[in-house]
């Protein structure tokens, strides 16, 4: 339950991420004049982009963390593509693009090679798609928890290849049409019984923190991100990143959908360190899966001709349980 | 210092002494033992400033050098066969990024039919990869190259193979002269890249190209590798100055100054071919030949030097391009460009099919009377071919090939030659 | 140059007996050369091992094909694998043996090829009672130095030291001195 607040007829108290009335300290990574801008703008990204968003909110949350002492290693993918067109490059930090399924293994060799020139001091992020972290990337992933290596892997996640036009990966999540998961025949979309769960993959591993982040919270995600690279050892965070292109949201509604997916259960908020969830962000306002996928084209199937409530009540029961598995209500309430 | 030391520990003891930073390491039959020898070094303590990773896979492996030369450390690796394919991608990006990684190649054939014996169908496959790719004909000069490789790589900022018969070097134990830590330190100095991840100085690495630049940037490695022709042997004259031998090079002619025929080939094979040369030489004939130390770049003007005099020139691989013959013999057809002579080709040793003194005596013979086809596969049994191919010609239904030929050939283990 | 096989089974030390040989050559600032026969080699399959020694560095890279000397690690080969496939008409066999030479049934080889010197030693007894383990090779190492001089036991006492940990090696050595005094005895007499 919400305590009681005073009317507020000013925003300058609020947490609205990009407030500068706050205190400085109680501002954001992004709301700071002194931010790297690691991710500068003249990007190629698609207008809406969660990607570019999620990416520019972490690499600045982790620059300030350590510093500006930070390399990235990213995969093929959107994120590589849009932000390196040949002659330019929007990245201001050392970066470094390798293939699609290596970059865990990459930023590997980059933490040993900083380890053995005596300049630990400088952390690294691995960063790629879902497609490159959990198909393909997904051994040398696996790889590098299981060895502990000092790398920070941040995985953008928005459950297809998009780069590649929008076919589907083991993140592609129940119903969702892509290009290779066509919303025809009698089971349109992505069929029941697949996908994969990376963060739980990952605690499995038992490395020291795993967490997962929207950009429906980009506080939330900062705050993770900077907790996260300044551990040693293998961290993983997951972010949920919305694609307009991808999902058929409207490019303005890409923080809109972040949140209901993140307000109806569908995209748990937690973190958890070797293995065990140590907290949790709860769901403020819980919403049903409707409210969700009513704003994707790639769920409009399951509405139209006709309302497919087998899919949808399959779709909400992954909601509740992932809300009663993570203790995602305050309340004992189940049913928003 | 002289040792007797099995080669794969030779290679290891001399990675060691060139003062790597970061290993990586995948087992695969034949080079397993040099990574295991390297990692006892660094468990040990007596291999120092090292980290020494164990990955997942051979595709970890280079990836994770990737990652540590491009951070500016000096980095490491090995494979053979099935796991250099599996890393394929990685050979291809290290050589686009111009990243200065050694990689030991302890040659053995590709499957299918698995085999874990020699040949050069592995190093074969990335031979158009952007790597430097050199052979060892004896496992002295398989340490003396990885020393002169890291040298090499830097220089350029280009990455290099070093490749050494599997099990016919890897695991022969002979005599080698082991360099100490000064002589190495004073022909290798500490690396120095070109390009360095570095918050200090960002760049961003790896970006996509298009067409309006991609071209540039491809003949730009192509060039390099060329320049890669003048530093092989100014590198392999600085080696000799200080480690006094004869190592590496572009390439090593033997008798044939005089010769008619002259035999050309890569790697240890060179050592057996001397023999019968010496052999023929005694009963007067004029034949000498050519071991071929860098393969990529291809030496064109330098093997023209060497066999462009003689009458008929032999080359002898162990590798084989399917459909279409040699693969050693089109470098070496193209250096004699403009040049009449006659040319063989002979594929032996595939899959470690043992290549005698016997066989070589024989075939040089038939060579020197011109009797020889243009493409011959060394030692085949065919009679089994033959009957394998009527086998297939009366039934559709005939069955794996290689398991039919094997039951043919019955027990395997019992046979020495 | 003088090349010898080695025939034995997995796990009979084939290829060690190889290197200690090369590396007692070595130790006599001679060249030598020894590999395996790098088959499949599983416990109990038969395996061979080569080496070559001679005074210039040896080029040759193909199996022994003409040994001058067979070491036959196991005498249950003796009938099942043509053991003595290309061996010098003077070359010289030792056999690990616990029977006399006669009941090996070699009668015909000695016919063919009445200049072949042929020796039997109980290696594996050897062995067993120094090393606590039937692993035969290093007594007919020693063995084989005592009969063809083409190394000293000192030579084959400090390889056997430089390959194997002391625990190990010291047994090996005092296997390898029984052996060299009992083969030098038989070479005196044949």
């Amino acid at each position: 339950m919400d305590p009681r607040q005073p009317v507020k007829f000013y925003q300058t108290g609020t947490f609205t991420v990009g407030n500068r009335l706050l205190d400085t300290d109680e501002r954001s990574v992004q709301a700071n004049m002194e931010r790297t801008n690691s991710l500068n703008s003249g990007h190629r990204a698609c207008q809406g982009c969660g990607e570019a968003l999620g990416a520019r909110y972490a690499l600045d949350a982790a620059m300030r963390a350590t510093d500006n002492q930070l390399v990235a290693v990213n995969a093929t993918g959107c994120l590589e593509v849009f932000s390196t067109p040949y002659p330019e490059t929007s990245w201001q930090i050392p970066w470094l693009h390798s293939l699609f399924g290596n970059a865990a293994a990459v930023a590997s060799g980059v933490a040993a090679a900083l380890k053995v020139r005596g300049r630990e001091h400088v952390r690294v992020i691995a960063q790629g798609g879902d497609g490159g972290t959990t198909d393909i990337g997904f051994g040398c992933l696996s790889g590098m928890f299981e060895r502990n290596d000092d790398v920070l892997y941040i995985c953008y996640d928005n459950e297809a290849y998009m780069n590649t036009g929008v076919q589907r990966s083991s993140a592609t999540p129940l119903a969702a049409r892509t290009a290779t998961t066509p919303a025809v025949g009698p089971h349109p979309g992505a069929e029941s019984g697949r996908g994969k769960n990376v963060p739980v993959i990952a605690m499995a591993h038992n490395i020291p923190y795993v967490a997962t982040a929207s950009v429906a919270n980009l506080r939330d995600l900062e705050e993770k991100v900077a907790r996260a690279i300044l551990i040693r050892g293998a961290r993983y965070v997951h972010i949920h990143v919305p694609c307009p292109l991808g999902w058929g949201s409207a490019p303005a509604d890409t923080i809109r959908v972040a949140r209901a997916a993140v307000e109806s259960g569908l995209f748990p908020l937690y973190e958890a360190e070797h293995g065990e969830v140590t907290g949790r962000t709860p769901i403020r306002r819980r919403v049903p899966v409707d409210d969700y996928l009513k704003l994707q084209r790639r769920f409009a199937h399951l509405f139209s001709p006709k309302r497919d409530d087998a899919r949808l009540g399959q779709i909400q029961a992954i909601a509740d349980r992932n809300i009663v598995n993570y203790g995602l209500l305050d309340t004992e309430d189940a049913r928003g | 210092m002289l040792r007797q030391i099995e080669g794969s520990r030779a290679v290891a003891e001399a990675i060691a002494l060139a003062r790597p930073e970061v290993i990586c390491a995948y087992p695969i039959t034949p080079q397993t033992h040099i990574v295991e020898g390297l990692s006892e070094l660094v468990k040990a303590g007596e291999l120092r400033g090292c980290e020494f990773i164990n990955v997942e896979s051979e595709f970890a492996a280079l990836s994770v050098a990737i990652g540590a030369s491009a951070a500016g450390a000096r980095s490491y690796t090995a494979t053979s066969s099935q796991g250099l394919l599996f890393m394929a991608e990685a050979v291809y990006n290290a050589a686009g990024l111009g990243l200065p990684i050694v990689m030991t190649i302890g040659n053995r054939a590709i499957g299918a039919p698995i085999n874990i014996w020699n040949d050069h169908s592995d190093s074969m496959s990335m031979r158009d990869s952007g790597w430097i790719q050199l052979h060892a004909e004896t496992n002295q000069e398989a340490l003396d190259l990885h020393i002169q490789a890291f040298r090499l790589a830097e220089t350029l900022s280009m990455p290099v193979m070093v490749c050494m018969d599997g099990f016919i070097l890897t695991h022969a134990v002979e005599r080698v002269d082991m360099p100490t830590q000064v002589e190495v330190d004073s022909y290798l100095i500490p690396f120095e890249p070109r390009q360095v991840l570095d918050p200090a100085e960002p760049v961003s690495m790896g970006a996509m190209v298009g067409p309006e630049a991609f071209m540039e940037v491809r003949y730009l490695a192509h060039h390099k590798q060329m320049q890669a022709l003048e530093l092989i042997p100014q590198l392999a004259e600085e080696f000799e100055l200080r480690f006094g031998r004869k190592s590496g090079g572009l390439l090593r002619s033997y008798r044939c100054e005089d010769a008619e025929t002259i035999v050309v080939a890569l790697g240890s094979v060179n050592g057996t071919v001397q023999e019968v040369v010496d052999a023929m030489r005694a009963q007067g004939v004029r034949i000498g030949s050519v071991a071929i130390t860098a393969f990529r770049p291809f030496p064109l003007d330098a093997v023209r030097a060497a066999i462009g005099h003689a009458k008929r020139v032999v080359v002898l691989e162990k590798s084989l391009a399917v459909g279409l013959g040699g693969i050693l013999s089109d470098g070496v057809r193209k250096s004699l460009s403009g040049i009449q002579l006659k040319g063989y080709t002979v594929i032996a040793g595939l899959g470690g099919r043992n290549i005698t003194r016997a066989s070589l005596h024989k075939l040089f013979e038939a060579a020197g009377r011109d009797e020889l086809e243009a493409v011959t596969f060394l030692d085949l049994n065919t009679s089994v071919v033959e009957r394998e191919l009527v086998r297939e010609r009366l039934q559709r239904r005939s069955g794996p090939t290689a398991e039919s030929v094997l039951r043919q050939l019955g027990t395997v283990a019992s046979g020495i030659g | 140059m003088l090349q010898v096989r080695i025939h034995g089974r997995g796990g009979q030390g084939v290829v060690s007996g190889a290197e200690v040989l090369a590396v007692a050559a070595f130790l006599e600032g001679r060249h030598a050369q020894a590999f395996p026969s790098f088959g499949s080699e599983r416990m109990g399959a038969p395996v061979m091992a080569f080496c070559r020694i001679d005074d210039r560095a040896i080029r040759l890279r193909e199996p022994v094909m003409e040994p001058d000397a067979l070491i036959i690690q196991d005498a249950t080969l003796l009938h099942q694998v043509d053991l003595f496939q290309g061996l010098s008409r003077s070359g010289t066999v030792l056999v690990n043996s616990s029977r006399p030479l006669e009941d090996l049934g070699l009668s015909t080889l000695l016919e063919r090829t009445p200049d072949v010197r042929l020796f039997a030693l109980s290696a594996t007894e050897l062995a067993v009672r120094h090393v606590g383990r039937p692993v035969p090779n290093m007594p007919l190492l020693a063995a084989f130095a005592a009969l063809t001089g083409v190394i000293g036991l000192d030579s084959v006492i400090a390889a056997i030291r430089d390959k194997f940990p002391a625990r190990l090696a010291e047994p090996n050595v005092a296997a390898a001195c029984e052996a060299f005094d009992i083969a030098r005895k038989e070479a005196s007499h044949a």
